[in-house]
């Protein structure tokens, strides 16, 4: 499933590239701090082959991590979040999924051309992922101390007798009470937030720089969901453990995020702090967003101002801006070419011909 | 359905419930599923207690947020009020009538009345029906527009009503978004004019685009139509949004139940606190400055909840006799009730 030639080739398809983007991205410094950075994505592309035609999942996102920062990307289903993040592992079944062209650099090596037997070293070792169902992503007929511990044989090359040990630790730190019993039980025996903190001391167990957590907590309670995030908030900190957090809940976002991706149709919108995201967003779409999300900290009574029509077809994207059907700023010259994603004031990022010109009329600046 | 409907000799004919008048009435309501062992000679041996002893009304023209977290019941109280469950005890009276006296003939002229919209457009439209025949068998079944032609106008009607082109009926499901699908089902519960709508969950499944596109269709609804809404879902800020009066499950018991504003701005059990607080706000200097309180350990196993106030293992408050007695629902501001003896 996961075979891919060595070593990887990126097929080119032509250099029609964003001339702005990757550049501008490289020169975006997170708040200007002197962190080293660790992951570095450019231009990256991925398509799938289908009966209908070719769907352009990610199409062309550029961007960063730096070390131990938490980093979310947000979108609606299908906009490309779930597959961009994998791509970075290179888990896109192939076929039907490809990565046609980009980069990924981490730690100063190119995720993409590494052959099979490296990647797999990087996978679970320095980068791990927390997926959304924890119930499909362990092994129900494994016991969870055989699934913890092979993973630290295999990548930090204890013995049996030193993993059993370091799973018990794992088990404490992520809050599981009585974990060497717990270790010789399967995942039936666990509730659903249980499980999902298996995963987290799962994906913490090789000692990552980097956890990609999708949709970590969208199959859970909202007190689970608030347990589990302030759990992956503190070790994460307290390890240095860099954090992408791929969510559709701005909720969420506003409450863990450093820094915020906004993904439309495969291609990155917005992008910078979560605080100038939110309080001063420049692309529609963040703004219809933003509009559309019922809110408890406002009065009620107010009505939702919703995103009209529906997200596009991937397989009949043109050369114009994606959004421009439902935005309610489109122009002629949106039909031509898809708005390059330019900084603004504080590095903040949008791709919109019109960024500067948008009356934001959030609720929430009243 | 401004005429009079006789239901039979055990009902007295329905009156018409006027604005702020009570439409339902749901008392002591109990529904225990038994557990069960062996495979021939099946025997309980315990019951899962999904609904215990919860008892609420709502007015016509409001409504109500039923909210908690996943087996709290929510959703079996809404199936019982639909007498989809028949309630273990307890009585559901509809209108000034006692559903559960009623068979499953003399029930059939309620059921036009009240109607529900699932969360899962999915598997909630059958996916070998076109919609046009998924709008028009509850109104062939019960009657409402025997008239194909008619049926097919009201079928048009509705599709608009509920923002979809009347060229959708000839359509498949599957032929549809996710939004467009709710549609549907909203437009099914429309079609025969009921006057009270169980949304169960109805927005959850939806993108937060969509989503905001529903939740404006269901309040432009509630406004044309004079409906009145059980509004079941786990997203407060949803029902902060949508909701009158916002009544809090745990565990099979409601635990607040109160006024939307006064809920929300001053919530007395400490479940219901712990729930606020644990929804994020989409703003993140809110975010910053607000206190977290995270609440620790899980929702207890409702075969076995534990004694006294089913809370008590999680609660901050607990003391002693919590874990013995079970607290009451009391009033403890007009319209604000909470059944916790510590606040």
């Amino acid at each position: 499933m996961l075979r891919l030639p060595i070593p990887f080739r990126p097929r080119i398809l032509g250099v029609r590239r964003h001339a702005s983007a990757p550049s501008q991205a490289n020169n975006y410094k997170g708040a200007s701090r002197n962190v080293p950075r660790l992951l570095e994505v450019e231009n990256l592309k991925t398509q799938f082959e289908t009966g209908v035609g070719t769907v352009k999942a990610v199409d062309g996102i550029s961007y960063h991590v730096d070390e131990g920062e938490t980093v979310a990307i947000v979108g609606e289903s299908g906009c490309g979040k779930s597959v961009g993040a994998m791509s970075i592992l290179r888990l896109i079944p192939d076929p039907p999924g490809r990565i046609v062209e980009g980069r990924i650099i981490f730690q100063g090596r190119n995720l993409l051309e590494l052959p099979d037997s490296e990647i797999r070293k990087v996978r679970g070792g320095q980068i791990s992922m927390v997926f959304q169902e924890p119930m499909t992503s362990l092994n129900p007929v494994l016991t969870i101390g055989l699934q913890l511990t092979e993973t630290m044989i295999l990548h930090l090359g204890l013995n049996q007798e030193e993993a059993d040990k370091r799973a018990v630790e794992l088990l404490g730190m992520v809050g599981i009470g009585e974990p060497e019993r717990r270790l010789k039980q399967y995942p039936h025996q666990f509730s659903g937030g249980m499980r999902q903190r298996v995963m987290i001391a799962l994906a913490l167990s090789c000692n990552p720089k980097l956890i990609i957590a999708d949709e970590p907590t969208t199959a859970l309670d909202v007190t689970i969901q608030a347990q589990i995030l302030e759990l992956m908030r503190n070790l994460t900190k307290d390890l240095g453990v860099a954090l992408i957090v791929i969510t559709h809940n701005l909720g969420v976002v506003a409450r863990y995020a450093e820094r915020v991706i906004v993904m439309y149709a495969g291609k990155i919108v917005e992008m910078g702090t979560a605080k100038q995201v939110y309080h001063d967003p420049h692309h529609p779409y963040t703004i219809g967003l933003l509009n559309s999300v019922p809110r408890m900290d406002l009065h009620r009574g107010r009505r939702l101002v919703p995103i009209e029509g529906q997200p596009p077809d991937l397989t009949r994207l043109d050369e114009g801006c994606s959004y421009r059907p439902r935005c309610r700023w489109a122009i002629d010259k949106c039909a031509a070419s898809f708005p390059p994603l330019e900084a603004l004031e504080g590095n903040q990022l949008a791709a919109c011909f019109r960024k500067d010109e948008l009356e934001k009329d959030l609720q929430s600046a009243s | 359905m401004s005429e009079q409907v006789v239901i039979s000799e055990h009902a007295p004919p329905l009156k018409k419930v006027g604005k702020g008048d009570t439409l339902l009435q749901v008392r002591n309501l109990k529904k225990y599923f038994p557990v069960t062992e062996g495979i021939l000679f099946q025997k309980a041996v315990g019951h899962v207690k999904a609904v215990d002893d919860v008892t609420f009304e709502i007015k016509k023209g409001e409504t109500l947020g039923l909210v908690g977290e996943s087996g709290c019941g929510k959703t079996t109280t809404g199936r019982c009020i639909l007498q989809l469950e028949r309630p273990t005890a307890g009585e559901i009276v509809f209108e000034g009538v006692n559903l559960e006296k009623l068979d499953s003939k003399e029930l059939s002229p309620l059921r036009q009345k009240v109607q529900v919209i699932f969360q899962d457009p999915y598997s909630s439209l059958n996916p070998r029906m076109k919609v046009g025949s998924i709008l028009g068998e509850p109104m062939r079944v019960h009657g409402v527009y025997p008239d194909a032609a008619k049926r097919n106008n009201r079928i048009a009607e509705l599709l608009n009503y509920c923002g979809l082109p009347s060229k959708f009926a000839d359509r498949y499901p599957h032929e549809m978004s996710g939004g467009q699908r709710q549609r549907v089902g909203i437009a099914r519960a429309l079609c025969l004019n009921p006057d009270f709508i169980i949304c169960d969950e109805a927005v959850s499944a939806l993108d937060v685009s969509i989503q905001a596109q529903v939740i404006n269709l269901l309040e432009d609804l509630r406004e044309e139509f004079d409906l009145t809404y059980l509004f079941i879902a786990h997203d407060l800020s949803v029902v902060h949004h949508l909701c009158n009066r916002v009544a809090v499950m745990y565990l099979g018991k409601l635990v607040e139940l109160a006024e939307s504003d006064e809920l929300f701005d001053n919530p007395m059990h400490p479940y219901t606190r712990a729930l606020l607080s644990a929804v994020p706000v989409p703003d993140p200097s809110k975010e910053a400055q607000r206190e977290h309180q995270v609440l620790k350990g899980e929702v207890p196993s409702p075969l076995n909840p534990p004694p006294g106030c089913v809370f008590h293992p999680r609660c901050t408050l607990a003391v002693d006799s919590c874990r013995v007695n079970i607290p009451p629902l009391r009033e403890l501001k007009p319209g604000h009730w909470v059944a916790c003896t510590e606040v």
